[in-house]
């Protein structure tokens, strides 16, 4: 599904090298979850496989389903079916939840050459993805995250991913300020979406957040690489006994 | 210093020779006439408006002061004339000449629709106490010396006396058929106590077009407006509206503005009777270096608990020049007014330009004034943000531009001309591509 080999990425601006030869592959249908310290580089991989501005590409590749991602823009990869949650959704003044994602879901599927979806269809879909999400109908009439609590906001991103149906899912940090019943609200709501032909990419510094979205595999990163992998216990071990032991471990 | 300012007075005095010497006064007898030779001393006190004017500065009026006007090519949108299909009564002007052929029966419950000219001709008209009047009143604190010259050459226009509350609005249609036309329009208004009228106001007018607009409102009467000033790209306007407001009144008006040369738009609002609300607002699209769209609004409150609100919203680029000059003046004893005004503007890129001058004025003790102008780029958070959900860039712009101008619309009380008004600008952004 998605392949990143030997990622070096820079910031634009300054003379910063971030990401230091990422290697990463996550296979369709998989749960792989992203661990690791402040600073070591998890949100710029997500800001860069989306396509945010402000990155340099210096080395190495990243592919969705074979296709080179790094060269689209933005809207080209989501419609490749790349789909990043925001650690911090966007406010958007003006423009209504409802308006956005029938605008969303249709540029989409005009990208692949499909056909638009009829505004009872959208309207009918989107009422029962809301429903599913607890999300009041009101939210839905309203401008894009304006006035949205930190969970109402969480939860609009996976509505969102809900509607629009990507392969590859990056979440990046979508625990940070949920309470418990949030995070499992949210958590149901990306585990109805696993399936088969769809990956997940869960960046978190908790492992709380997998126990609800239970992951295949474990990554640490730190300073730019992937430093170590396993499986689910991997987090649990950074749960108990921090990241210092993993990283001078494998210093 | 001295010899400076002679020679611009002399400079002003010979452009608005040149400019009378074309033109005569239109036939009136009586006091008509009166009013018009009263106005004609006015332009000649004051001279045409000239660049080194205060409130000219930004915009330079010569186009609007030559003798001959400059050729505006006509355009035509291809699509339905904005309120087509809105229920109204209809008075069509075609490049400033009232169409009894294309227009409505001037009649309708509530209200009295006469044509300016049968009324100036009148013995006895109650138009006498507004035709002039209000524009008179308008250069106490600034000259408009566009407006007086208005009031004296006006050939057509409309009065209207609302008694009662019509069915429909009231809709003038203004349509551009040569490339050489020069209209001079003027209408008056009056609102009746408890009465209440909408008025809508449509299309380019022709290739230089000056209108006036007096409005006067009795205790507890209401007033909206809600205009478009068409598509043309090459023609020029200077419009004046001229409002009085008594006690609990209510003026709200609304202008889109999109192409165009050189539009200037003001709009002077007395609140003399208590509890009166004004609202003015406005939003316009220009693109290109020879678009100047400004709005030059002049609000004074001179009664308690009086609210006025002015919102404009300006998007911008490839050169165009966006003018905000507004002023709240609060006079004394207005106590308890809540005065609030925002200018904003949208730069689509670095060469569009936004000029603001907001200025207060107060000699009451217990008021709130609140003023704010900001100029920016699209946010490129939200440009993101769209964008990573599939929204192609040119498309995400629109949104975000149209988002912008929605907080402008939002200031039109009835959603069925907002409506009206956010389609059109919403198929014409998509239309021009980014």
């Amino acid at each position: 599904m998605l392949d990143i080999k030997g990622l070096h990425v820079k910031l634009e601006e300054e003379d910063k090298q971030i990401l230091k030869g990422v290697d990463l592959k996550v296979e369709a249908g998989s749960v792989h979850a992203i661990m690791g310290p402040n600073g070591s580089g998890k949100s710029t991989m997500s800001y860069v496989l989306s396509g945010r501005d402000g990155y340099e590409v210096t080395g190495g590749s990243a592919t969705l389903l074979g296709e080179d991602i790094l060269g689209m823009d933005p809207e080209e990869r989501a419609a490749a079916g790349l789909f990043l949650a925001f650690q911090y959704p966007v406010e958007i003044p003006g423009v209504g939840n409802m308006t956005f994602l029938r605008t969303a879901v249709n540029a989409q599927r005009k990208a692949r050459g499909d056909e638009e979806m009829s505004s009872t269809d959208f309207l009918k879909l989107i009422r029962a993805k809301a429903k599913d999400l607890q999300i009041d109908p009101d939210m839905l009439k309203r401008s894009v995250n304006v006035g949205f609590s930190g969970g109402e906001k969480k939860r609009n991103e996976i509505l969102q991913m809900a509607m629009l149906e990507p392969k590859m899912c990056i979440l990046d940090e979508t625990d940070s300020g949920l309470d418990v019943d949030a995070m499992k609200l949210v958590s149901d709501g990306v585990n109805a979406l696993r399936s088969p032909d769809r990956a997940f990419l869960v960046i978190t510094h908790y492992q709380r957040l997998l126990d609800h979205i239970r992951p295949d595999v474990v990554h640490i990163m730190s300073d730019g690489r992937i430093v170590k992998s396993g499986g689910p216990e991997l987090a649990l071990e950074v749960e108990k006994n921090g990241y210092a032991d993993i990283l001078s471990e494998v210093a | 210093m001295a010899m400076a300012r002679a020679a611009l007075r002399q400079q002003k005095m010979d452009t608005t020779e040149a400019r009378l010497s074309t033109l005569s006064l239109p036939a009136a007898t009586g006091w008509a006439e009166a009013a018009r030779n009263e106005a004609l001393a006015r332009v000649q006190e004051m001279g045409l408006p000239h660049r080194r004017d205060e409130y000219w500065r930004f915009a330079d009026p010569s186009s609007l002061t030559v003798a001959e006007p400059p050729r505006a090519a006509l355009f035509d949108t291809g699509e339905a004339p904005i309120f087509s299909d809105i229920d109204r009564l209809r008075i069509v002007f075609v490049d400033g000449v009232f169409d009894p052929e294309a227009s409505d029966d001037l009649a309708l419950e509530g209200i009295e629709i006469e044509r300016l000219t049968d009324a100036l001709g009148k013995d006895i008209h109650w138009v006498r106490d507004v035709y002039g009047v209000l524009e008179a009143r308008s250069h106490e604190k600034v000259h408009r010396p566009l407006a007086a010259f208005n009031t004296a050459f006006a050939t057509d226009g409309v009065v209207i006396r609302v008694t009662g509350k019509p069915s429909k609005p009231v809709s003038l249609v203004y349509l551009h058929q040569s490339e050489t036309s020069d209209a001079i329009l003027h209408h008056c208004v009056r609102v009746e106590e408890g009465a209440e009228l909408t008025l809508l106001e449509n299309g380019p007018a022709a290739a230089r077009f000056s209108k006036g607009l007096e409005v006067d409102i009795a205790d507890t009467g209401a007033f909206h407006l809600i205009r478009s000033q068409g598509r043309d790209h090459e023609r020029r306007a200077a419009t004046g509206i001229f409002a009085r407001l008594g006690r609990e009144s209510v003026f709200k008006a609304f202008t889109l503005t999109v192409n165009g040369v050189l539009t200037r738009n003001e709009c002077v609002i007395e609140l003399t009777g208590d509890d009166a609300t004004a609202h003015v607002a406005g939003a316009c699209l220009g693109d290109g270096k020879d678009f100047v769209h400004d709005d030059t609004v002049f609000v004074t409150h001179d009664a308690q608990r009086c609210e006025s609100r002015q919102v404009f919203k300006k998007v911008l680029r490839n050169g165009a020049t966006g003018i905000f000059q507004g002023k709240i003046l609060v006079k004394s004893g207005a106590q308890k007014t809540d005065g609030y005004q925002i200018s904003q503007s949208l730069l689509l890129d670095e060469d569009a330009q936004f000029l603001a001058k907001p200025e207060l004025e107060i000699y009451a003790d217990d008021v709130a004034c609140s003023h704010g102008s900001t100029s920016g780029a699209i946010d490129a958070e939200a440009m993101f943000y769209l964008q990573s959900r599939g929204v192609p860039a040119a498309e995400a712009a629109n949104l975000l531009t149209l988002a912008f101008v929605a907080e402008a619309l939002e200031e039109i009380e009835n959603e069925t001309y907002a409506e009206a008004l956010r389609a059109r600008l919403a198929s014409w952004l998509e239309r021009r591509g980014h």
